[in-house]
């Protein structure tokens, strides 16, 4: 065997691993997915999702915990975008090169890696107890806000640093400030993948169980939240409850409740996408 | 040279990326309102050197300067200037060209709407009339909204061109502003110059030696981030002082 055949060899050996780890990793989901959708798919109804949970299996839904988790998604949005968009910018194109800037920027790293139950605890004391916001929306949201800022921050920060070195040049050869170059040009280059990478992260934050268990989110309420004050359940949440209980009917109840979960995910990756696609024709007319 | 008012005055200028000196004591005094050419081999220090002229090498987290640059009386690298309307002073076009990803149209009136002009009319006289000096109006008229990120390679080089003229600075920085362009455009660009040399001081790099004969009134020579011979260019191509300079200029090296 000459050296040539032994690389070859070691090239097909390698792909034919890869192929079949790919392999595995989609038949199990495949797998995952079918089981869902046997158990659950009966059980899909307009009622399913306009009525509220309920001890009898034929009269449960979905309608408080589906609404609860948008109104979550929706304040959680709004509370962490603004925050780690601009503490992305900061960090990325004003703050200084310094050792704390570098620790900062490593911490924020770590943070994107604790496990959500240890939020869900912070949540809990700050939140909850501390500005005594009690087992409510916001507090909820604030949470998952904690938990969703570091991947936020990351994923702008790396947005931000793809803006070709070209771009900023251009507009502060112009005589624009820093301020305006930002604003006008890094920005609109970055955003598709800014509002990816936000979307992306968001959507964790809607699947999360952990933390809101830990800040006392309630497992049965037959009310759709009014005010951000109001206290909540969310769709993993009643999932959880549901596989939890004893009658075979409840599990497949929970697995309708994961279709719909998955819709919901579905729709804003593809949002995600839509608005990366939109951006991006702008961009290049 | 002693004719001449002086725009800008360089004395004693060192630039530092790190630990690498690209440009070693550089003494250069820059006449107003006439065209100055760079030329030298690749590498020597002429695009180091015109981005100190505005200051972009501040973007540049390792470079480290000494020595001054005056401009009107005034030290450009002094820590106190305000950049931003130096830069609007001293408009510059990059080696390559860098469109914004915007409409043709955008990317002109960025400069003056940057700088407060908000007037509709206003910029769409401004935008017309900075690509009609650039040569670029004719090609790009019915197409101002489209993708500046369409236009061929050099019409982008002749848009930056555009981009700069709109916010009327004092002096250009244009470096190698023709490398991408065809015969048909260097001629329309070269005769740009001439006409803006008027009112602008223009410093141009260039690596090729007849444009730098054609339209230059000043040539300076750098090799190895040193000034090795600055004179009129008629003098400097004709009777060059320094033998490195006649082996450049006549192509034997470089
Ligand atoms: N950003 C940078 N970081 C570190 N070194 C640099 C940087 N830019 C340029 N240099 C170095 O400085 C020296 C001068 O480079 P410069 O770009 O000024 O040359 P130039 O005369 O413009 O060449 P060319 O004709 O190829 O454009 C080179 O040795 C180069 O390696
Ligand atoms: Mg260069």
């Amino acid at each position: 065997m000459n050296l040539q055949e032994k690389r070859q060899r070691k090239d097909q050996l390698f792909a034919v691993i890869c192929l079949a780890s790919t392999i595995t990793g989609i038949v199990l989901l495949a797998l995952l997915l079918c089981d869902i959708f046997v158990k659950g798919f009966s059980w899909l109804s307009w009622d399913f999702i306009c009525s509220y949970p309920s001890r009898f299996p034929e009269r449960a839904g979905i309608k408080s915990a589906f609404w609860g988790s948008i109104w979550l998604i929706l304040l959680t949005a709004a509370l962490a975008l603004p925050m780690g968009v601009s503490a992305a910018i900061y960090l990325e194109e004003y703050a200084p090169r310094s050792r704390l800037t570098k620790i900062i920027e490593i911490n924020i790293f770590n943070l994107a890696g604790v496990p959500s139950v240890v939020y869900g605890i912070l949540g809990l004391a700050l939140f909850v107890r501390g500005l005594s916001l009690g087992k409510s929306l916001i507090a909820g949201a604030l949470t998952l806000s904690l938990l969703v800022l570091p991947i936020i921050i990351i994923s702008t920060k790396e947005a931000l640093s793809a803006v070709p070195k070209s771009l900023r040049e251009a507009s502060y050869g112009l005589g624009a400030s820093r301020w305006q170059t930002i604003r006008y040009q890094v920005l609109p280059s970055a955003m598709p993948w800014i509002l990816t990478g936000s979307i992306l992260a968001l959507s964790r934050a809607i699947g999360e169980t952990a933390p809101l268990i830990m800040i006392g989110a309630l497992t049965f309420v037959a009310f759709t939240p009014q005010t951000p004050l109001d206290p909540f359940t969310a769709m993993p949440i009643q999932i959880f409850n549901w596989i939890s209980r004893p009658q075979p009917e409840f599990a497949n109840i929970a697995s309708a409740a994961i279709i719909v979960l998955l819709l919901v995910l579905l729709t804003m990756n593809a949002a995600a996408i839509i608005l990366r696609r939109k951006y991006q024709k702008k961009l290049q007319g | 040279m002693n004719h001449e008012e002086i725009e800008i005055s360089v004395k004693n200028f060192n630039l530092w990326y790190a630990d690498n000196q690209a440009l070693k004591n550089i003494n250069l005094d820059i006449p107003r309102r006439r065209i100055t050419a760079l030329i030298g081999p690749s590498g020597c220090g002429k695009t180091s050197f015109i981005r100190c002229l505005n200051r972009m090498n501040d973007l540049i987290p390792t470079v480290r300067t000494e020595g001054e640059m005056l401009l009107n009386n005034e030290n450009i690298n002094h820590k106190d200037v305000d950049v931003v309307s130096l830069r609007k002073k001293v408009g510059m076009v990059f080696q390559k060209p860098n469109p914004f990803p915007s409409s043709v149209f955008e990317n002109v009136a960025y400069g003056p709407r940057i700088h407060g002009e908000k007037n509709k009319q206003q910029l769409a006289q401004i935008v017309e009339e900075s690509l009609k000096n650039a040569a670029l109006w004719d090609e790009v008229r019915d197409r101002i909204d489209r993708s500046a990120l369409s236009l061929s390679g050099g019409q982008q080089q002749r848009l930056c061109i555009a981009r700069t003229l709109a916010v009327h600075p004092d002096i250009i920085l244009l470096d190698e502003p023709c490398s991408a362009l065809d015969p048909i455009s260097t001629s329309k660009i070269e005769d740009l110059m001439v006409k803006l040399k008027e009112h602008y001081t223009i410093i141009i790099v260039t690596h090729n030696m007849q444009q730098a004969a054609r339209v230059s009134d000043y040539t300076a020579f750098f090799l190895h981030g040193k000034i090795i011979e600055f004179d009129e260019t008629k003098k400097l191509f004709k009777k060059p002082k320094e033998k490195s300079t006649e082996d450049y200029i006549t192509g034997r090296f470089g």
